[in-house]
């Protein structure tokens, strides 16, 4: 993978690649500037190109600088120089053996269980070199059958499964199977990726040609708009907007612009000068604790973004005064205390669906109804300094959105924000209603995490500066 | 003074020596930052090693460590410098005292005075220019640059790119060696942009499973392999659950001596229990512990010990 020349001064060829994949960095959002490539160069010089791991690493030490920049890092390095490679090898008319029809009559004789059985092993060893060669059995091995779909991501789940990994516990299985105690999760992704690596491989040696480069499709730039999606990468998300979040008052201690002085602390500070208050003293900016109310829709359209959204809420319910929140489709129902037992993202959609009793008939969300059901609940606890945040479409499937029970709650309510999942592109189209309630309150766009930390930040900001 | 490491393997064999277990990228980036004379800007969860590689650093390439923790509403006056006010003022009155007693024209000049009180005498040094002026080079660090606020971080970076110090009333300062600097972050905040751009940038995380056991065996070396083993899949256990604070490598090692001190011969769900508050320092957390991972090692102790042979 690494270009690895035995000299130590770069050749002619790897500055230009290294200013290429400085601009792929950037295309995909890392700030990589002439200074961080400049600093790549330097640092090149300084250590032995024939280690890859050293290479990568002394790239991403200039290059990637925080810990989102270094997981986008990750994965442009492997695309770009496997890229690279495999466009040098198509230049060459370089072809692998090993995997030609040549082999097919001996990889015949492989039999599937011994097979399975291997690669758990080496998943559990985490043997890269292995893990590679058997990688590409299992793709010899399955493909033969005539089940390859075309589509990559697809067939590596097929031969996943087809070899029965998994990272659950797989109690039926013999107690001396490797894969009895369930295979480390990890070890899991590192073989997948190494099958889509491989799969690859053998399509651009088929086709002599490198498929189209795609930016990287990039799960946890957009909120989860489905079920199936990882669960991990979400409890990754939620992590690390809880540690970002929870200390976001530090960025607005430095805009001292409506700061107030604090005599108290101005006068002692005033002794060391002998009693002229040279050095004024601040008020500490103390962040908004808003009391909240959530209702989220969680019909089938909108669910994982809306629990998605709730579990973020309640990650953070430190910073909030008092927090109640509501799930609805036609009825609403209140799910505080789902939150306080279950920390689990996966258990708390669970229980929702479970217990929340939301879906009356039809299983379409009904405005209308929500609104007056949520004002008989809350109507007395409604004052000023509350906030009412509502997660929804504002598909309303043809009922009546009774915009003017919702401005109602708007005005009783201090602040009402409306978050909509989806991009403003589709907004009042079809059964959109979104424009009848934006009049009453603000209304945001909320379909990435970036936009739902914005949004949080803004929502715990102290009140002089919103 | 001990010559500056050559090569990775020899500042990875170095901090190895020193006790501390460097990773791979850790060496690698650390050779860089003396080579290159860039400061290093350490980011990963609390508890990692940050601040001990910064000494195990300052132990290999045999430099004094001056160290500046960084907390909120650090200012220039205790980071940088300040100007000592009651000599000032003790010297002035000094003077003017001077010049009555003599029924003088009130003594010296006042331009002379004014030169005289902005001496360097007059200069009270705090880490910063301590690490700039010294004669001998040092390692530079300056912790948990993340609870500052920005103007602080504006103010270091004269520092860090060309080591030196504007005072307006003395002039500039450069710095007479050139000095290893580390910068260490919690991640709280996000850096600026500029901040970043002068420094290499290292990701520590928790270790591996066989490196962390290293690190145990190292600071516990009493410690049997088999319940050092153990203990590390614990923790690793506990990191995987969403804690507000979960294990660190500090907490871990520390785990590792209350077991010695206790004797313990085996970690399963009592003793477990019973030593939980070493490593899972919340309330909530505890209960979320004992609950999921105590359960497991009751019920999963046969399999652990059947999976080690």
């Amino acid at each position: 993978m690494s270009p690895a020349p035995e000299s130590k001064a770069p050749p002619p060829g790897i500055a230009a690649r290294l200013v290429e994949f400085g601009a792929e960095l950037r295309r995909e959002g890392v700030a990589s500037g002439t200074a961080e490539l400049l600093d790549a160069f330097a640092v090149l010089e300084q250590i032995s190109w024939t280690e890859p791991e050293d290479f990568r690493a002394a790239l991403a030490a200039t290059l990637a600088k925080s810990q989102e920049d270094r997981r986008i890092f990750e994965l442009v390095f492997d695309r770009f120089f496997f890229r690279a490679t495999e466009a040098a090898a198509i230049r060459e008319n370089a072809r692998e053996g090993g995997l030609g029809e040549g082999a097919d009559s001996e990889l015949g004789e492989i039999d599937l269980d011994v097979l399975r059985q291997q690669i758990a092993d080496a998943l559990r060893g985490g043997s890269e070199g292995a893990m590679r060669d058997l990688a590409r059995l299992a793709i010899a091995a399955f493909g033969r059958q005539g089940e390859g779909s075309g589509v990559i991501g697809v067939d590596v789940q097929r031969i996943r499964r087809a070899l029965g990994l998994r990272a659950e516990p797989q109690p039926e299985l013999p107690a001396a199977d490797p894969r009895h105690d369930g295979v480390p999760r990890d070890a899991l992704r590192r073989f997948e990726a190494l099958l889509r690596r491989e799969l690859e491989h053998g399509q651009i040696q088929r086709t002599g040609q490198l498929p189209p480069s795609r930016p990287l499709n990039d799960i946890d730039r957009a909120l989860p708009s489905g079920p199936l999606q990882d669960l991990e990468a979400v409890h990754r998300i939620v992590a690390q907007l809880k540690r970002r979040l929870k200390t976001q008052g530090h960025e607005s201690r430095g805009h001292r612009h409506h700061a107030q002085v604090d005599v108290r602390r101005t006068m002692r500070a005033s002794l060391q000068t002998g009693g002229v208050p040279v050095q004024l003293r601040y008020k500490p900016l103390r962040p908004r604790r808003p009391e909240i109310y959530v209702l989220c829709d969680v019909s089938t359209s909108v669910t994982s973004a809306s629990v998605f959204f709730l579990s973020v809420l309640h990650a953070l319910h430190d910073s909030f005064r008092k927090m109640r929140s509501f799930v609805f489709i036609e009825r609403i129902s209140e799910v505080t205390d789902v939150f306080d037992r279950e920390r689990d993202f996966r258990a708390v959609s669970e229980a929702i669906g479970r217990d929340a009793g939301v879906a009356d008939i039809s299983g379409y969300t009904d405005y209308g109804r929500v609104w007056s059901e949520f004002r008989a609940l809350v109507e007395d606890e409604l004052h000023p300094r509350a906030t009412v945040i509502v997660l929804g479409d504002a598909r309303t499937n043809g009922r009546d959105p009774r915009a003017d029970i919702f401005a109602q709650i708007a005005q009783r309510a201090g602040r009402t924000f409306w978050l909509n999942p989806e991009p403003r592109l589709y907004w009042n189209y079809g059964d959109s209603v979104i424009d009848a309630y934006a009049q009453h309150c603000q209304a945001f766009e909320c379909w990435t995490t970036r936009q739902l930390e914005e949004f949080v930040k803004a929502l715990a900001r102290p009140a002089h500066e919103s | 003074m001990a010559a500056a490491p050559d090569s990775v393997a020899a500042i990875a064999d170095g901090l190895r020596s020193v006790g501390y277990l460097p990773g791979k990228s850790t060496a690698l980036v650390s050779f860089l930052a003396t080579q290159l004379g860039k400061p290093i800007l350490v980011e990963g969860p609390a508890g990692v090693g940050k601040t001990e590689l910064a000494k195990a650093l300052a132990k290999v390439l045999d430099r004094r460590l001056v160290r500046l923790q960084c907390y909120e509403g650090l200012d220039e006056a205790k980071a940088l410098y300040e100007w000592n006010y009651r000599k000032q003022l003790l010297r002035i009155q000094a003077d003017t005292g001077a010049g009555a007693g003599t029924g003088g024209e009130g003594g010296r000049g006042w331009s002379e005075v004014q030169d005289d009180i902005f001496g360097e005498e007059f200069l009270l040094s705090r880490p910063l220019m301590d690490a700039i002026t010294s004669e001998q080079p040092i390692v530079l660090l300056i912790d948990e640059i993340d609870k500052t606020d920005q103007e602080f971080e504006a103010m270091l970076l004269e520092l860090l790119s060309d080591f030196q110090i504007s005072i307006p009333e003395l002039g500039r300062i450069e710095a007479r060696t050139h000095p290893v600097v580390l910068l260490t972050s919690n991640n709280s905040r996000e850096l600026t942009e500029a901040l970043k751009r002068r420094c290499l940038y290292l990701w520590l995380d928790y270790p591996e499973l066989e490196h962390e056991l290293q690190i145990v065996r190292l600071h516990a070396p009493e410690l049997q392999e088999t319940i050092a083993r153990r203990l590390v899949e614990v923790v690793g256990m506990v990191r995987e659950l969403d804690l507000k604070k979960p294990p660190s490598i500090a907490e871990s090692i520390d785990w590792a001596r209350a077991l010695l001190l206790l004797g313990a011969q085996d970690i399963d769900g009592e003793i477990f229990r019973e030593t939980l508050s070493v490593i899972v320092k919340h309330r909530t957390d505890l209960d979320v512990v004992a609950e999921r991972v105590g359960v497991k090692l009751d019920s999963a102790a046969g399999i652990v010990a059947r999976a080690r042979i």
